[in-house]
């Protein structure tokens, strides 16, 4: 879509859709008591984009062979992609509440044995990209249109398998691949900057032989623009740095790395939830 | 019964009749094309072969990207890499959703000889047989590799298939019916049974022809698939013959014996010895120098038997 065609209304309902998907990842959170808010919700406004304005696929058949594959490398930001898989119509929002659950169709982290929609079991970070770069050549050989979308954290990228995934893709001219990296800048331990400093991250993606678009991930009409970008790039991937703020939409979440991975209270959950109404 | 046959030129060439047969087969190598003898496969099919350059973790990935995309992924390299270096993309990319992934690795054990221990599997059987869901074969000829790897394309889900580097005897012959996850009885006999596989099973049978010539009767059982394991064969060879002796190349943790001891301990106590690598890394050397050293002879299998016939209880003698 070329700049301006967006009526504002559908930006606003995208935004909406966005805020609704951050009240789904607390609530599943602090319901589940153990989870992980931060970075589910630094990829809040990328998984909205993606699932109800970029991506080619259909709920109701979620094996369709042409649809376009998300896969989810950033395993513990589940919850986004659960709240964005109930919204679509996958199963239902109700059962959200099950998240980490004994017996529950939504673990911990990404499983596509259990889940509908899910395209890979994630979890150990860094095995993402490779799979996508499986799927994007298995499209090249069977002459299929879709995309393969891969989302990665920052502080993944500390994974030696991720850039191994780098070369290959570019190596191998996919440019049905787009990866996405949700520039949070803060990993378990701390800044990524302060932990293993992995700046500057466009020179090493555009070095390993991608085509680089830096947004801000959480303009979602910018994100939509960095999408069509992608998608227009002629024989090379196409990487798009999202830069974003760790536990986006609530206050004290908020680039804090103690809630990477760690549960709100009862209380900060109410809080939270009346944050983003 | 003594012509030699390369293990990993019949896969290279199973591959291609295969190739020849479903489009959806791919292979995936991580620079030892020329090794493992995918390279007979790219040469035909260049669209389907990936080199995925010395990044054994990435293969892995893609290996099953292109296997949940509907593609049979057979993915080469060194079983040393194979297993343990990509041990985490296995089980996660691999195991858990049950691609299917076809690993055959080449170059196991310690008859890879003078490249020394850093390139000697000796730990993949026990590192892929604790998988939930793999199929692990160990083919001990050449005609049993072509069987293996037919049977690995035509089942859904995760194999490994492990390959030595040296040539081996053919212990087969073109009549030979390979049935998936059963035990290969070679030959029957009542006072034992020793259970190998791989190239042990070549040296099981020489020790068992010379086993019988000291009027001591031993049934050889191949167990080509050591997961699952064929427990109903252990069982009835335990019932049967009273003392069990395993031969692998392979440390002693969680191999063959390990395997096999689990299911005497729990089902049919015998009397059992296991042979193996002993629980330290190897040297440089010739393969026979290190088989030798390790006790991976027929003499050895033979000394182990005699020795083990004898504690039996009287009454089974």
């Amino acid at each position: 879509m070329s700049e301006g065609s967006i009526p504002v209304l559908m930006t606003k309902e995208m935004q909406d859709k966005a805020k609704l998907i951050r009240r789904h990842i607390i609530k599943m959170i602090a319901e589940a008591n153990s989870g992980h808010p931060g970075g589910s919700l630094s990829a809040a406004d990328i998984i909205t984009v993606l699932y109800f304005h970029v991506l080619q696929h259909d709920p109701k058949n979620p094996l369709w062979p042409d649809r376009d594959r998300f896969i989810m490398s950033k395993g513990h930001a589940a919850p986004a992609l659960y709240a964005a898989l109930a919204e679509s119509g996958y199963f239902p929002v109700g059962e959200l509440l099950t998240f980490r659950k004994l017996n529950s169709r939504m673990q911990g982290h990404c499983d596509v044995v259990t889940t509908p929609g899910v395209e890979m079991s994630t979890g150990p970070l860094g095995q993402g990209l490779s799979f996508g770069v499986g799927c994007a050549l298995a499209a090249r050989l069977d002459g299929r249109k879709y995309y393969t979308y891969v989302l990665l954290g920052d502080g993944e990228c500390d994974e030696g398998q991720v850039w191994e995934a780098a070369m290959a893709a570019a190596h191998f001219k996919l440019d049905n691949l787009i990866a996405i990296v949700d520039r949070n800048g803060i990993q378990l331990d701390g800044w990524t900057k302060d932990i293993m400093n992995s700046e500057p991250l466009d020179e090493k993606w555009r070095a390993f032989g991608w085509h680089v678009v830096v947004v801000d991930g959480h303009d979602i009409y910018k994100l939509e623009l960095a999408f069509d970008e992608a998608k227009m790039i002629k024989g090379k991937p196409v990487m798009i740095i999202a830069n974003t703020v760790k536990g986006k939409g609530v206050s004290f979440m908020e680039n804090k790395a103690e809630f990477h991975g760690k549960a709100p209270t009862k209380e900060q959950a109410e809080k939270a939830l009346k944050e983003l109404e | 019964m003594c012509a030699e046959s390369s293990m990993r030129e019949t896969y290279g060439k199973t591959l291609v009749e295969l190739g020849r047969e479903n489009k959806d087969i791919v292979v995936l190598d991580a620079d030892l094309s020329l090794s493992t003898q995918t390279f007979m496969f790219a040469k035909e099919f260049p669209q389907r072969f990936f080199d995925c350059g010395i990044a054994e973790q990435n293969m892995m990935g893609i290996a099953a990207g292109l296997a949940a995309s509907g593609k049979t992924a057979f993915v080469s390299t060194f079983a040393v890499f194979a297993s343990s270096r990509c041990f985490d993309q296995v089980r996660w990319s691999i195991a858990q959703p049950r691609r299917n992934v076809k690993i055959v690795a080449t170059h196991a054990g310690v008859t890879v000889g003078e490249d020394g221990a850093s390139h000697q599997a000796i730990e993949d059987l026990s590192l892929m047989c604790a998988l939930p869901g793999f199929t692990v074969i160990c083919p001990a000829d050449a005609i049993e590799t072509a069987y293996a790897v037919w049977s690995a394309a035509a089942n859904p889900g995760p194999y490994y298939i492990r390959l030595p580097r040296l040539k081996s005897t053919l212990i087969y012959d073109e009549d030979y019916q390979f049935v998936k996850d059963k035990a290969m009885v070679m030959r029957d006999g009542k006072d034992a049974t020793i259970i190998a596989t791989g190239l042990m099973v070549e040296r099981a049978l020489r020790a068992a022809d010379e086993l019988a010539k000291e009027d001591i009767n031993v049934c050889v059982l191949n167990m080509h698939t050591i997961k699952p394991l064929d427990s109903k064969a252990v069982i009835k060879a335990a019932r049967d013959t009273g003392a069990i002796v395993t031969v692998e190349e392979h440390v002693r943790q969680g191999g063959l014996g390990s395997r096999v001891a689990q299911i005497v301990a729990e089902y049919a106590p015998v009397p059992m010895a296991i042979i193996a690598i002993r629980d330290a890394y190897c040297s440089s050397g010739k393969p026979e120098e290190l088989l030798e050293q390790q006790g991976l002879t027929s003499a050895n299998i033979i000394e182990k038997t005699r020795a083990l016939v004898q504690k039996k209880p009287k009454s089974r003698r």
